[in-house]
């Protein structure tokens, strides 16, 4: 076989081993500069530094934390901050960002309008801008001693946003954990039902056995354990609050942000989707005297949610990454306490890649999760 | 728009009874259709209405008639007298020019100036689509050489201004664009290396689009202004706003192949086959068949990205580069002016929006253009 540059086959390998070769020589050349810049600079390469003591402060934590941890709990506790702003983030942003969708395609035409101007508004405007505004708007109110109190119990001044809160215990645990397995039994009872009611087209009282199962099993629980539900109202003592569920301003200003502008994205997509659902299932669903509010959550939504969801995945990626500004306003996330961990071990490499690592992970689980739940609503063909 | 008649509106009541208040008079007739045509409708009117007027009293209030519009040199005694209940634009005269144009010399600054007029005709010509030939590339070519010569300078008559004293919107411009300029070739190659029948070429797109779309931009912008300088040899090093550019064509890359890829996947096999049996080599057929075909395709989605790429470069602010709104951001710093950011925040927010929103506005067009060709 003679080899030439004409053959498909050999050229293709050809190629193949010209590109791979040259990045292969590219990655192992900025590895030696690496090697070499970080012994001129006597950084020693690897993880060890994650057990030495951070001493760096991190203000707003849900997990116990003091400046003596090492460096590996204080990532802990930023990629806790990340998710709690993401997760909270994508729910909030989900339903804001579906009702503002659901409103542009209202028949009243103020509503449709002002949903418009509202997406036009946040879309057009860098998410960064929007956040070190609503920071700066929320250090601008009052101070503890003159803060607003829209409802008894919510404070909002420039200490963040304080809500009433329930302490949970040991007791309060076990109520709600009852909670969660009564609602997976009301799941699993639905499903039967449906099939059931699939069979012989009776209409069964599956929220009857809702309620039941899902306020049951914590009445009880709190029963048994004599577990109190009491709310404790923050009060102002001095020159801050006592008691009470406090959002920081640089957690608050971030929420904000971020489920503002993420809602403008989703209201489009969710429009989007409202509209590609075929103009006669509205008709035939009106025809049979449905009501609208029906027609859209039970004839409509489940159709367009198949256009949806894709989209919406990136929406969810996008949020979770766009977390990542916290770091411009001073919330510690992820990318804050490994930024600092970077100037203070000049640890570049593994912080930037601890970084990544924790991305990809949070990004693949969404995506694995979102391609889950679409394959589950898939139109499923004959 | 489109949007309200491809949902079903509620009845027409007028329909039912011709007689009923308002039939007759069209402004009245269409009050009715739109803002009362049922109960729950005339309450969400009210509601809305009663909330709009409130929030546009309290704006009118604060952006107009309690706002502070100059004040002289230096003393913003009159601005804290209002603090909280107007507005205090007097920042806005004092600042603009440290906003717009950051550290670039004073004397000089009709040069950037010039370069972002440049700029605007340059997307301007882009946007008309009898410019989308060939041709195109060289005007992108002389335009961005013109812009390089007013920026840096260096000839007779326009002394040198070194890129550490740029800043301001055309930072900004010169980001998000040259991001483009070069993030879209490198996204043309890496979307035909994805759909490439060399599974070596493949994974490596593949690895490269996903490792960069996994990740925050902020961290591929620590990456460039941290760990840049470490995969140097000793000696070697350059200037920040360059290592940032990288980044950005880096991000730009791998977004815009996505893009792409959705184009080529639209082109019809037949056209690959088509271009196989007359002979022509594998380049030829993407150049000159397929990839015309593919980016006519994706020109709305293009322009969506490159509008979230304009947003994304204020995410430099974080490293340290001089953009629109690190300027912004700056020029509040002045003790004097410091209570007023919000001023300055919405300032700078409306530049950013009307850049945004005629790009928005001409990929709505393009698509509606689109859907009437087909």
């Amino acid at each position: 076989m003679r080899l030439s540059l004409k053959d498909p086959q050999f050229s293709g390998l050809l190629w193949q081993v010209v590109v791979v070769g040259l990045a292969i020589a590219l990655i192992a050349w900025l590895w030696s500069n690496a090697l070499h810049n970080l012994s001129v600079r006597r950084i020693s390469t690897g993880f060890g530094f994650l057990g030495r003591e951070a001493g760096m402060p991190i203000a707003d934590t849900w997990l116990p934390y003091s400046p003596k941890d090492t460096y590996l709990w204080a990532f802990v506790v930023g990629i806790v901050n990340t998710l709690r702003v993401a997760t909270i983030g994508i729910v909030l942003a989900t339903v804001l960002g579906t009702m503002i969708g659901i409103a542009r395609l209202s028949s009243n035409w103020l509503l449709s309008r002002l949903s418009a101007v509202y997406v036009e508004v946040l879309r057009d405007i860098p998410l960064l801008l929007q956040l070190l505004f609503w920071y700066v708007l929320m250090q601008g109110f009052p101070p503890a001693r003159g803060a607003w109190k829209p409802i008894e119990g919510v404070f909002l001044s420039n200490r963040g946003l304080v809500l009433p809160a329930i302490p949970i215990g040991s007791g309060q645990l076990w109520a709600l954990g009852s909670a969660v397995l009564g609602f997976a039994a009301f799941y699993m009872l639905r499903r039967r039902l449906i099939a059931l009611q699939m069979r012989d087209g009776r209409a069964r009282r599956i929220w009857l056995y809702g309620l039941m199962l899902i306020i049951g099993p914590p009445a009880l629980v709190s029963w048994w354990l004599g577990v109190s539900w009491t709310v404790t109202l923050p009060e102002l003592r001095g020159f801050n609050f006592v008691g009470g569920w406090t959002l920081a301003p640089e957690y608050f200003a971030l929420l904000i942000a971020l489920v503002t502008y993420t809602s403008a994205f989703i209201a489009e997509i969710v429009r989007s989707g409202i509209q590609s659902v075929a103009k006669g299932q509205w008709d035939a669903a009106l025809a049979l005297g449905l009501r609208r509010s029906f027609v859209l959550q039970h004839i409509v939504m489940p159709q367009a949610l198949r256009v949806i969801i894709p989209p919406m995945t990136s929406q969810y990626l996008n949020l979770t990454k766009n977390s990542s500004l916290a770091v411009a306003i001073g919330y510690q996330d992820i990318v804050s306490v490994a930024n600092t961990t970077l100037n203070q071990t000049g640890q570049a490499i593994e912080a930037i890649a601890l970084i990544m690592v924790v991305f990809l992970t949070i990004s693949l689980s969404i995506s694995m999760f979102m391609n889950w739940y679409n394959a589950r609503i898939a139109l499923t063909e004959r | 728009m489109a949007v309200a008649t491809e949902v079903p509106q509620a009845p027409r009541p007028t329909a039912r009874s011709p007689s009923s208040w308002g039939a007759r008079q069209p402004i009245l007739r269409w009050l009715r259709t739109n803002l009362f045509s049922s109960i729950s409708s005339t309450i969400i009117t009210m509601l809305l209405l009663a909330l709009l007027i409130k929030l546009l009293i309290s704006f009118v209030q604060w952006g107009f008639l309690d706002a502070v519009w100059t004040v002289p040199g230096n003393d913003t005694g009159a601005c804290r007298a209002v603090r909280g209940v107007g507005a205090c634009w007097a920042v806005i005269p004092e600042k603009y020019r440290f906003i717009l144009f950051g550290t670039y010399p004073f004397d000089q600054q009709w040069r950037p100036a010039a370069a972002t007029l440049v700029f605007i005709c340059l997307f301007v010509l882009t946007s008309l689509r009898a410019m989308w030939r060939r041709e195109l590339v060289l005007v992108w070519a002389i335009a961005l050489a013109l812009i390089g010569l007013l920026m840096w300078g260096g000839v007779p008559g326009l002394p040198f201004v070194s890129q550490e004293r740029w800043g301001g919107l055309p930072v900004t411009l010169i980001l998000a664009t040259f991001g483009l300029a070069f993030g879209f070739p490198l996204g043309i190659i890496v979307a035909l290396g994805r759909r490439s029948k060399l599974p070596a070429i493949r994974s490596l797109c593949v690895l490269y689009v996903e490792l960069i779309r996994g990740v925050p931009l902020i961290s591929l912008l620590f990456m460039a202004s941290v760990m840049f300088p470490l995969f140097m040899p000793d000696g070697f090093n350059i200037d920040k706003l360059l290592r940032a550019q990288i980044a950005v064509v880096l991000y730009a890359g791998a977004y815009l192949a996505e893009v792409i890829r959705g184009g080529l996947q639209a082109v019809p096999r037949g056209q690959h086959e088509a271009a196989d049996s007359i002979g022509l080599s594998y380049w030829q057929k993407q150049r000159l068949i397929v990839l015309p075909q593919a980016i006519r395709h994706v020109i709305p989605p293009l322009v969506n990205t490159f509008i979230a790429f304009f947003k994304d470069t204020s995410l430099v602010l974080i490293i340290g580069i001089f953009d629109l709104l690190t300027t912004a951001k700056t020029a509040i710093i002045d003790p004097a002016w410091q209570a007023f950011s919000v001023e300055v925040y919405v300032f700078v927010a409306l530049i950013y929006f009307a850049f945004c929103f005629a790009m928005s506005r001409y990929s709505r067009q393009l698509e509606t253009q689109d859907k009437a060709g087909k």
